[in-house]
């Protein structure tokens, strides 16, 4: 094997290579060339660090040392100087460096410091178009485990002790929904899963499926095995095309290495992938709307029961996992269950991946403990409200998530507390919100994407998400009073309860967070006033807008 | 095996696997259901059906949640109260409020609901799509702005019919039932069998009305406008007027007709006996001669246009004979046209049918052999229901009367036509009797009645066993079809009926025509066969004196003429 | 005769779909990609529809119901404006405006010159770069006005 003096990790995740990553990495390669440095610097593509405001960013092992916001000329100056020099570029650095001038471990800022990477553990460290870098990872020995060590019976016992919980939104035990599907009559059982990340505001599938995508074949192989499925299907958006191509080419290449196939690693199990594409349709994240999305339907949600687990894609024993549950899978076996309960809190063990956005300083990625709290996450690791501004408000799990103010900054990030204040942990997606915005103007927004994705087959969601649409522009244009907002919570708890699937049920949560926790400024709208001063009063609200 | 549940307080036994629905049926308890229909799978999309289960944090719709043992289930709760009132509120936001003026004011189950609700408005702001109408056929006419998205109509035309012609398309608030590229029912292979608008709750498809045509012809007094009434109507007409399911109305079906000013009365079941003895004939020659076989029956204009469409290689099958309604209307401008000595042009032939396909059969271009229109216009059931209405007819006072000669003179086998089976039956009970001379024991051949889907006898006739074959439903009609098609038909003579239950069942009888009414009205037709004197085709001395009068022989220069067709390959 | 031809090269296309899971939607990716104006055409749908062996009228039920199928022509390029929240808390709605301004078309709409359609789209999944869009599959983030000439400059 080749040793190289020094390489230069590229992040190549999609929010960076919208920021010209691919520019960066050619001037780079191009100057390592004009340098004659290519035999001892190795130049990787990588998934991401998760910091995508700092992008375009790579960063120079050994040093371990950061730099962001790169432009083609800045990688000039780092070429000459770190790699032939070895001097330090500190205008493009992004952590510090001690009183030495000694450069702090990247795992030492702030921003990684309060991280625990188990699902992210390879991303940005390895490339992900390598199934050489994953083995060398220690990639593929917890389904060597799984296989020589362990019955299907011993893997499901390991995750429900575990006390892992879905990490699509709903957190319901993987162990239980494994085991339910084992013990299903059945033909032929499935695994899919589930990367159809439709959720605004979340892009962690995305980025875990770029950067460690042989994470989640090993993860399904495993969960293959304990349920009795010999077929598995990724099935990821149809924007995400980086994601799918990833895992494409990491299925052919574990195809390559006998990880996937008929009797894998000598084993008596047999077991195969394919991936999956969606055609852009939210509600295709709902597991059943998923299934019919892949038996060539249109995605609308089964109603339940019977459940997947019973009757699933093609009327099968199918479990459907998120990427997020499956990559999870690997360390849970490797390092077991009393290990991952170590992690988080007693209902909700493990770490979680959040992403964060909107008004925030550092936009991007993060695996914390859960449990942690909403303050610690904003303030240090997403280094605050940038320009001065204050906090309004987060909404956590998605748009189908609740709204939380400044006196909710200590709560607990995890299933039960979260819920227990009218949120969700949902996806992760964590949307940061400065006091320039206005609560109804807000929740208009979140509604009219229920509105676009309502599937249409149900008609508490297909009628009430527009008919909540068009009375929260009521009261936003100052022309809305009591009636209507005593009409919003009736309309809500009929969404809520009798909608056929989680899309409507959850649709009213963030309108109903708002009316609990920002009651006085939506109340000051009644009185024709919007103190943000970003809603239009007095526009006309005339019939439901089509 | 039993399930307890508790509903409503009440602990009931109920078999296991059923549903809260079926067990609140069980239980007399009433629970509103809009997108469920008896003979259809469960959908549970309009979640006007939700119940609070004990336990449960959310409602459940009653209409797909099985009960468990000790299950404890509400229906009438403050909090199932208030969702079903808002969810129908939202409904009726999208839904047109023009009962007045609609079609299916009485019998919209939407309006019943809000009856039953007690919601007399909506808090919602309207939300009416002005979508496009489709009035390009003959038959249907489409309101999508009136269609409350239960699915029913796709359940009837995809699974009944197995056809798939409307689907569900767009998504969220966009969502409405469509044709591929929502393109006319004209444009695509649309057989107008009608079930589609048996299935909707509400106005969002109807017939073509033409009342107002047949109106004017009975106020023109160059017009000697004469009626023929299906077998079928006289099962159902009754249920228009609030009787029981299957009430045999003949009599007053007669004079209600003549009430409304029709010249003469006749009965489509004349044209059926007619058929039986050409269609008899037909088979017979194919037997004898080496003709094409199995030879399938024509009766049913909805089957012969999804043929047309789907098994254009396979038209040879089909037997050459019109249907009753058409020979019927091509003897009355000829026939009875010379015997009253008019023109063809001064008869005005209406009839009255249970089928919304049979307006497009009329108006073939085929259709013509009298040089005119043979029939000029086709009223359905429903159709007649509201002339007889609007004409202030009273009636339960309308006294019995009997059919106008000689196009009123039938028998039991023209009348069993109107189920499933009959058709064969019919021609059994005179293709028996013509080829072995003898007289047959049992006049009832069971095995071709009822509701199953296919349906097979053998049945010997002289030194033949014949192997006879029955479907109903295009979805079943298929299944003989693709063996048809692949060479396999076990069978000699096949009939088919577009609609389940046969004409019964069709698209323009009383709504709702449920399978459960169907068997009612099914019981009823052969009530009327069995009361008849005459119960055989060969037998009708109408008919004898039609080939000695006018016809001459079956299969002959005229009939050939007359009561002969050729079909046309749609592809 | 050109036609059948074509025909029969889109049928070779989509047959390896008809046994995959998720193949109806595979064929109709594929359909679409292959037409020039973006879109999947009457005889498109009917083809897959044959070839699946389903109604018709249940493949436009399934292309009408998908965002990324489009039943009538498209431009060139088309362009998908983020507008969920967190695109919309930085700006999304500013950029779309300069949009339809710049190309004068409202979302769904194709410019005269056949160069653009502007889509507005539920989450594009890279909202640490938002407020963002998609021009065919390249995205691009970190929006401001001042930077959408430059990158409608790159779609000819």
């Amino acid at each position: 094997m080749k040793y190289y003096r020094a390489h230069v990790l590229i992040c190549s995740g999609s929010n960076c290579a919208i920021k010209g990553c691919r520019s960066v990495k050619q001037a780079c390669e191009q100057e390592i060339i004009r340098h004659g440095l290519q035999g001892e610097v190795q130049v990787v593509d990588t998934g991401c660090l998760g910091l995508c405001d700092q992008g375009p960013a790579l960063v120079v092992y050994p040093e371990g040392v950061m730099y962001g916001r790169l432009t083609p000329s800045d990688v000039l100056e780092i070429v000459s100087e770190h790699l032939l020099k070895g001097r330090l570029v500190h205008r493009l650095m992004q952590q510090p460096t001690g009183p030495a001038g000694e450069v702090s471990p990247l795992s030492m800022t702030p921003f990684f410091q309060k991280q625990k990477r188990v699902v992210l553990k390879n991303c940005g460290l390895i490339d992900p178009e390598r199934i050489e870098d994953y083995v060398r990872a220690g990639g593929y020995t917890a389904l060597a485990t799984a296989l020589d060590v362990m019955t299907p019976e011993r893997v499901i016992a390991e995750i429900k002790q575990s006390g892992l919980r879905g990490r699509g939104g709903a957190g319901f035990p993987t162990g239980r929904k494994w085991e339910y599907t084992r013990v299903a009559a059945g033909q032929q059982k499935y695994i899919i899963g589930n990367a159809d990340e439709g959720e605004p505001g979340t892009f962690k599938d995305r980025l875990i499926l770029e950067g460690d995508p042989h994470l989640i074949i090993e993860g399904m192989a495993i969960a293959g095995y304990a349920i009795g499925a010999t077929r598995g299907i990724v099935y990821i958006r149809g924007e995400y095309e980086l994601s799918i191509h990833r895992m494409e080419l990491a299925i052919r290449q574990a195809r390559e290495n006998g990880l996937l196939g008929e009797g894998i690693l000598g084993s008596a199990f047999s077991f195969d992938l394919e991936v999956c594409a969606g055609a852009g349709a939210y509600v295709c994240g709902e597991e059943t709307a998923l299934i019919e999305s892949i038996e060539g339907n249109r995605g609308e949600p089964r109603f339940k029961p019977p459940y997947p687990a019973e009757k699933g894609l093609w009327g099968q024993p199918t479990s459907v996992n998120n990427v997020e549950t499956l990559a999870n899978v690997p360390s849970i076996i490797e390092q077991g269950a009393l290990w991952y309960r170590s992690l988080g809190t007693p209902n909700s063990p493990g770490t979680k991946v959040f992403t964060l956005t909107g008004n925030i300083v550092n936009s991007g990625l993060i695996e914390v403990p859960m449990g942690i709290t909403l303050r610690e996450v904003i303030y240090e690791i997403g280094g605050g409200i940038p320009d001065g501004k204050k906090f309004k408000m987060a909404q956590t799990g998605g748009t189908s998530g609740g709204c939380l103010a400044a006196a909710h900054l200590d709560i607990p990030m995890d299933y039960d507390s979260l819920q227990s204040h009218g949120s969700s942990l949902g996806s992760g997606a964590l949307l940061i919100m400065d006091d320039t915005h206005c609560i109804v103007d807000l929740t208009r927004c979140f509604l009219k994407f229920f509105v676009h994705e309502s599937c249409g087959q149900c008609t508490p969601c297909r009628e009430g998400t527009p008919a909540l649409y068009h009375l929260l522009g009521k009261v936003s244009a100052g022309a809305g009073g009591h009636a209507d907002i005593q009409l919003i919570n009736r309309l809500s708890r009929t969404m809520q309860s009798s909608s056929l699937c989680a899309l409507g049920q959850t649709a009213p949560v963030p309108v109903l967070s708002a009316l609990q926790h920002f009651w006085p400024e939506v109340e000051a709208h009644l009185n024709g006033r919007c103190p943000a001063n970003k809603c239009v009063m007095g526009k006309a609200a005339g019939k439901i807008a089509n | 095996m039993l399930t307890n549940v508790t509903i409503n307080g009440r602990t009931i036994a109920v078999p296991a696997g059923s549903t809260i629905l079926s067990a609140c049926r069980q239980a007399d308890i009433k629970v509103p259901t809009l997108c469920h229909h008896p003979d259809q799978a469960v959908k549970a999309a309009c979640r006007l059906c939700v119940v609070e289960v004990a336990g449960q944090r959310l409602l459940q719709p009653a209409c797909s949640y099985p009960v468990s043992e000790g299950m404890v289930v509400n229906t009438a709760t403050p909090a199932v109260r208030e969702a079903r009132r808002t969810i129908l509120e939202l409904l009726l936001s999208s839904h047109p409020p023009d009962c007045l003026q609609c079609p299916r004011s009485f019998t919209c189950e939407l309006q019943q609901l809000a009856s039953e609700l007690n919601v007399r408005e909506t808090p919602f702001p309207s939300r009416l799509r002005q979508l496009k109408q489709d009035q390009s056929t003959v038959s249907l006419k489409r309101i999508p702005d009136k269609c409350v998205n239960c699915r029913r109509c796709v359940h009837a035309c995809l699974t009944t019919q197995g056809i798939g012609l409307l689907y569900t398309a767009g998504r969220g608030r966009d969502t409405v039932v469509q044709t591929s590229g929502n393109a006319p029912l004209h444009d695509v292979a649309c057989v107008l069998c009608g079930q589609c608008l048996q299935a909707c709750p509400v106005g969002a498809i109807t017939e073509v009305d033409e009342t107002e045509k047949v109106w004017d012809a009975l106020a023109d007094p160059a017009k000697h406008v004469v009626v023929q009434v299906a077998p079928a109507i006289r099962v159902a007409l009754g249920e228009e007027f609030g009787g029981e399911a299957g009430s045999v109305v003949t009599g007053k079906l007669v004079s209600a007709l003549r009430l409304l000013g029709f010249d003469r009365v006749f009965d489509t079941d004349f044209t059926a006996d007619l058929t039986i003895i050409e269609e008899g004939h037909e088979f017979l020659h194919r037997l004898s001669h080496g003709g094409i076989l199995p030879m399938i029956t024509s009766c049913s204009p909805g089957w012969i246009k999804f043929a047309e469409h789907n098994y254009p290689a396979q038209l040879a099958h089909l037997s050459s004979c019109k249907s009753p309604q058409q020979m019927f209307g091509a003897l009355a401008k000829t026939y009875y046209a010379e015997q009253i000595d008019l023109a063809p042009s001064s008869v005005f032939v209406v009839s009255v049918m249970p089928c919304t396909a049979k307006k497009y059969e009329a108006a073939r271009p085929e259709m013509t052999s009298s040089g005119y229109r043979d029939v000029d216009v086709v009223l359905t059931t429903r159709e007649l229901a509201r002339m007889l209405k609007q004409a202030g007819i009273d009636w339960a006072g309308v006294p019995a009367g009997e059919f106008d000669a000689p196009l009123g003179i039938s028998t039991g086998a023209g009348v069993i036509f109107g189920a499933t089976g009959g058709v064969m039956e019919a021609a059994l009970r005179t293709v028996y009797e013509v080829v072995s001379g003898k007289e047959l024991g049992s006049l009832d051949f069971h095995a071709v009645r009822g509701m199953a889907g296919v349906k097979e006898a053998a049945i010997q006739i002289g030194d033949l066993v014949v192997n006879v074959g029955v479907a109903h439903g295009l979805a079943n009609a298929r299944q003989l079809m693709e063996q048809v098609a692949n060479g396999t038909s076990p069978y000699h003579f096949i009939e088919i009926m577009c609609c389940l239950g046969g004409c019964i069942g069709g698209g323009g009888q009383p709504i709702p025509t449920t399978n459960a009414v169907r068997e009612q009205r099914m019981r009823a037709i052969y009530s009327v066969d069995e009361a008849m004197t005459l119960r055989k085709s060969h037998q009708n001395p109408a008919v004898v004196k039609l080939y000695a009068d006018f016809l001459k022989r079956p299969l002959g220069h005229k009939s050939h003429t007359l009561l002969h067709t050729e079909y046309v390959k749609r592809g | 005769m050109a036609e059948r031809q074509a025909n029969s090269s889109q049928r070779q296309m989509i047959l390896p779909f008809v046994d995959q899971p998720g193949g109806l939607l595979k064929a109709l990716h594929a359909l679409q990609n292959a037409s020039p104006a973006h879109f999947l055409a009457p005889s498109d749908l009917k083809l897959v529809a044959e070839v699946f062996g389903v109604p018709e009228a249940k493949v436009w039920g399934t292309a009408t119901f998908y965002s990324l199928y489009s039943t009538s022509p498209r431009g060139r390029h088309i362009i998908r404006v983020c507008e969920s929240a967190p695109c919309y808390v930085v700006g999304a709605m500013d950029i779309l405006k300069v949009l339809e301004e710049t190309l004068d078309v409202k979302p769904g709409e194709t410019t005269g010159d056949g160069r653009f359609t502007l889509e507005v789209a539920s989450c594009l999944g890279v909202c640490g770069v938002a407020p963002a869009l998609m021009v065919d599959l390249d995205v691009h983030g970190n929006l401001t006005r001042d930077r959408l000439n430059a990158i409608l400059a790159e779609y000819a």
